[in-house]
Parts: structure tokens; C-alpha cells; sequence
């Protein structure tokens, strides 16, 4: 490529400085859950572990973290199904409307949180009379989660094709045999990083939350935005957000690495 | 084994290879039963809640009791259109979307094509992950940080408002500007900046002709999520927005303290269909591909 040498120079210097922004104020979430001063001040005028200790003894974050995992998983068990499914239909089959099912799928997260929140809250509350709690937290997280595990297995579909298949039928193995023995095996990496990917995206929601979960039921990012104003807990919601932030690096790493093992080569 | 159990094993699987064979045949059976539970989920369920929520916005409440009145009434849509408030808070809110989309793209455009086009096959995934890492930690925590790095003792200190509200809005979405961006110039085979390089391009020529034209589908795959996630967002506006309203305020406050649902269903058309005459504009361009 003929580009020049200042432009080039100027284009990485570009990526290096929005990389910079990019985790500037990440690195300054995690410095503060070590500053001494409860107010900020920077630069820190000195550096403890007092607040990483409260945390860990706050009984509303334990709670709010085992919510958290709970709705994580409920929701995560349901996409994988679900946005599986899809994904076969999808992939290797031809029907009319093929083109909406995507658009369907991307449709919970195309659409403005706050809108599939009051569009869900409004039918268990009014129309189906189901009390909000842990169960409707589950399937509105379930309805946007969908499509990570949509998009992993259909990647994962285009890119097999379907040879291995075919030979295992030829060689006498029934549809579910051969789905137990060839092609779940094949899809189990594109399945673990669609399912990384939706408990992550569930583990940080906050807008379909506040409006699916009614008044029991307190996520780790409810817990934080209800403390988030009060300024004697700003040291403690500083913590939870310093951890969740360096949580979140463990499953993006895991499904980029599952996910990225074939596009290497 | 009893006789009878190895009967009922023999029956068993005799039934499932049944049932694979009939399967096996069907195709269209297969298919039905592929698409019945993501259908019945998002087709149905979440259709239908959608469905409903814009029937509610031609419903009211009872001033008194504050219980639903199920009769049809444009009331609310007049008072939204009439209702100067309205007007600005949703003009408002799409100039912020639209200066948040714009935002991104000239941060992105460039970090997108040093990744894809200058950086070596190995960095190039590590840059990916710098890039995805973000993305999935908390938006809450992300919002919170330009909250302490906003306040007026903080290392910016520029305090809350609209504009404080645009620039975190523009960190947050960032990454989902760069990733389709990077995926559309990683297509783009290198052949073609080379071909319109030997017949005289400069850098900028490539980039106005051959360059932008073919990655303006993943742009404007990019520009739904910034648009769409602004457009809705009212969480980042109450950490760092100081008294500023945008559309997912006013629908909040009428769900909440208002406890006026029709009228909060009417305004939330407002982001729908804002959204849905662009995603119909975007179509053609092949963006939805890009997603």
C-alpha cells in the first residue's frame, strides 16, 4: 500500500491515543479503589486496601453479586437454546421471511433498552399478571442475549459446512447421532463463547433490569446506580466497579481465544 | 436386566430411529420445529409486548386512582406534539445521538484502519482484544468513571451537562464504531489500495473512491448501534448530565414518579420509529449484513 510516511505515523498515533482513551479512565476506576482519600482527590494522597476490605464485607453486595450470576446463568441456559436453534434454521435452511429472522434476533438490542423494558414489564405486570422478580429478570435478559449466541454458532455453521455431516449419515448415523458425534463437538467452542459473551452482556445490564425486576431482586449494577449518589458509599462502589472491570477481561478473553482459534490459520 | 427393561430399551430405540428417520426425510419438519421456540420468543413474546406496549400509548390513566383507562385517545400524541417541552427534549435528544455517531466515527475510522491494514496478523488480534475488552465491562462502571473524572475536583473537570453527557456517550459506544469499521476494512483486499495506488491514487483518493465506498456499509452498521443506544439512553444522562432530559428521561420519569404509562408507551414510540426509519433507510446499503 503506497501510503506515506506521516500518514502512516499518523494513523498509529491515532490508534495509540484512543487506545489511551479507551482505558485511561478504566486504570483510574482501579487506582481510586486504592485511594485514601474517600473524596478522590487527585493525585491519591496515599494508597490503602480499606475499601477493597469493606467491600468484601458488605452483605448488599454479596447479594447483589449472587443475583447477578444467578440471572447470568437462567438467561445464558435459555440464549444458548434458543439463538442455536436460530442459527441452524438460518444457516441450512431456505424459507420465506429467512432475512427477518436476523433482524428479528438483532432486534432486543437494535431497539432502545428502555423500550423492550416497559414493552416487558408492561405485559408480565398487566397483561400476563406475573409478579416481577428473578423469573421475568431471566427471560428479559434471555430475549437480548440471544444474538451473541446467534451470531457465534452461525459463524461457526458457515464455516463447517456440511461434508462431516453428510459422511456420517452415509456411514449409517441417524440425525441425532450424528448431532451428538459430529456436529455438536464441532460447534462446542462457538457454543462456550456465544454463551461467555451472553452472561456478560447479562453481568452489565442495568436498563431491562430496572424495569423487569420490581423490588426484590438487586443486580450488582442496580446495587451500584442506587449507591451511586449517596457519597459515603463512593469508596465501596468504586471497589465493585474497579473488580467488575477487571472480571470482565476474563470472559472476553476466554471467548476470543475459543472463538479466534479457526481464523488464526 | 429384566426382560421387560431390555423390551422397553428395544422400544426406545426403535421410536428414536423412528423419529430420525422421519426427520431425516422432513426437511420442513425440521425446519418448523428449529424456528417454533426462537419464534415463539421473540416472534411472539417480544413482538407482542412491543405490540401491546404501543397499544397502551393510546390508552390513559385516571387522574384519581391512577388506574388504566382502556379507551382508545390520541391524547397523548397531541400533548407529545403540541408540547414544546416534548419537541426540544426529543430534538434534543437526536442531535446528541448524531453528534455522539459522528464523534465516534472520526475516532474510529482511523483507529479501525491502523488495525486493520497496518498492524501485523499477530498484533492485529491482540488489538481486537484491547479493543472488545472495554465493551463488555460495565457500561454503569464506564459511565461512573467520566463521572470522577468529570467532577469538578476530578482530572478533567469539566463538570456534568450536555456536553459531558456527549462525550461519555461517545466513550461508551466506541468500540461498537470500531469493530464493524475493522471487520469491513479487513474485507477490503489490500489488491485494491495497491491496483488504485499503481494507477496514481493518492492517499486521500483511495480513501474518497475506493476506500470509503466499500466500508460505508460497516459504517453505517456502526452508526445504528451509536444512534439506537443513545437515543434510548437515560442513565448516563443522570450520572454525568446534571439537569439535563433526553427521551429515555421523560419516558422514566412518567413510568415512575408520574405513573403515567399510556403517555410514557406514547413517547417511547418516539425512539422507535426514529430507529426504524433508519434501520429501512440503512437497508439498502447492506448494512444489517454487517451487524
Amino acid at each position: 500500500m503506497n501510503l506515506s510516511r506521516p500518514a502512516r505515523l499518523l494513523l498509529r498515533t491515532a490508534l495509540v491515543l484512543g487506545l489511551g482513551v479507551i482505558y485511561v479512565p478504566l486504570a483510574v476506576v482501579i487506582l481510586n479503589s486504592f485511594n485514601s482519600d474517600r473524596t478522590f482527590g487527585w493525585p491519591p494522597p496515599g494508597l490503602t486496601f480499606q475499601w477493597w476490605h469493606s467491600a468484601w464485607n458488605s452483605s448488599g453486595v454479596r447479594d447483589a453479586l449472587w443475583t447477578s450470576v444467578q440471572a447470568g446463568l437462567g438467561a445464558t441456559a435459555i440464549a444458548l437454546v434458543l439463538g442455536t436453534m436460530a442459527a441452524f434454521a438460518v444457516q441450512r435452511y431456505r424459507f420465506f421471511g429467512k432475512n427477518s429472522v436476523s433482524l428479528l434476533i438483532v432486534l432486543p438490542i437494535a431497539l432502545p433498552g428502555i423500550v423492550t423494558g416497559i414493552a416487558l414489564s408492561n405485559t408480565f405486570h398487566t397483561v400476563l399478571g406475573i409478579p416481577l422478580g428473578m423469573l421475568t429478570v431471566i427471560v428479559g435478559h434471555a430475549t437480548f442475549c440471544v444474538v451473541t449466541v446467534y451470531n457465534n454458532v452461525l459463524a461457526r455453521l458457515r464455516r463447517m459446512g456440511l461434508g462431516l455431516e453428510e459422511a456420517s449419515a452415509d456411514l449409517g448415523a441417524d440425525t441425532f447421532t450424528t448431532f451428538r458425534l459430529v456436529t455438536f463437538p464441532m460447534m462446542r467452542s462457538a457454543l462456550l463463547a456465544g454463551g461467555l459473551l451472553a452472561f456478560a452482556l447479562s453481568f452489565d445490564e442495568i436498563i431491562v433490569t430496572t424495569f423487569t425486576s420490581g423490588a426484590g431482586v438487586r443486580t450488582l449494577p442496580i446495587w451500584i446506580f442506587e449507591n451511586l449518589f449517596r457519597p459515603n458509599q463512593a469508596p465501596v462502589v468504586n471497589v465493585v466497579a474497579a473488580a467488575l472491570i477487571v472480571v470482565s477481561i476474563v470472559p472476553i478473553y476466554l471467548a476470543q481465544r475459543l472463538s479466534g482459534e479457526t481464523t488464526t490459520h | 436386566m429384566t426382560a421387560s427393561a431390555a423390551l422397553g430399551d428395544g422400544e426406545a430405540a426403535g421410536l428414536r430411529r423412528r423419529v430420525a428417520a422421519f426427520l431425516h426425510r422432513h426437511a420442513r419438519v425440521r425446519l418448523s420445529l428449529l424456528l417454533s421456540a426462537p419464534l415463539a420468543w421473540l416472534g411472539l413474546a417480544y413482538l407482542g409486548s412491543l405490540a401491546a406496549l404501543f397499544v397502551t400509548a393510546f390508552w390513559s390513566t385516571d387522574t384519581f386512582t391512577g388506574d388504566l383507562v382502556k379507551v382508545f385517545t390520541w391524547a397523548n400524541f397531541q400533548d407529545l406534539v403540541t408540547g414544546e417541552v416534548y419537541r426540544t427534549v426529543a430534538l434534543r435528544s437526536l442531535w446528541v445521538a448524531a453528534a455522539v455517531t459522528v464523534i465516534d466515527l472520526v475516532i474510529a475510522f482511523p483507529m479501525a484502519f491502523a488495525m486493520a491494514k497496518l498492524a501485523s496478523p499477530r498484533s492485529q488480534r491482540w488489538l481486537v482484544i484491547l479493543v472488545l475488552t472495554p465493551l463488555w465491562a460495565s457500561y454503569l462502571v464506564k459511565a461512573y468513571a467520566w463521572r470522577v473524572l468529570l467532577s469538578s475536583g476530578g482530572i478533567l473537570g469539566w463538570g456534568y451537562g450536555l456536553t459531558a453527557t456527549i462525550a461519555t456517550l461517545s466513550y461508551l459506544w466506541l468500540p461498537y464504531m470500531i469493530l464493524p469499521i475493522y471487520a469491513g476494512l479487513e474485507r477490503l483486499p489490500n489488491a485494491l489500495l495497491d491496483a488504485s495506488g499503481d494507477l496514481g491514487a493518492r492517499g486521500w483518493r483511495t480513501f474518497r473512491t475506493v476506500v470509503w465506498p466499500l466500508t460505508f456499509p460497516a459504517v453505517v452498521a456502526g452508526s445504528i448501534f451509536t444512534f439506537s443506544l443513545s437515543l434510548g439512553d437515560y442513565i448516563t444522562v443522570k450520572i454525568v448530565g446534571g439537569k439535563s432530559q433526553l427521551i429515555g428521561n421523560v419516558v422514566y420519569d412518567n413510568i415512575g414518579a408520574a405513573n403515567n404509562l399510556p403517555f410514557a408507551a406514547a413517547v417511547a414510540t418516539v425512539p422507535v420509529l426514529i430507529m426504524l426509519v433508519y434501520l429501512a433507510a440503512v437497508r439498502r446499503t447492506g448494512a444489517l449484513d454487517n451487524l
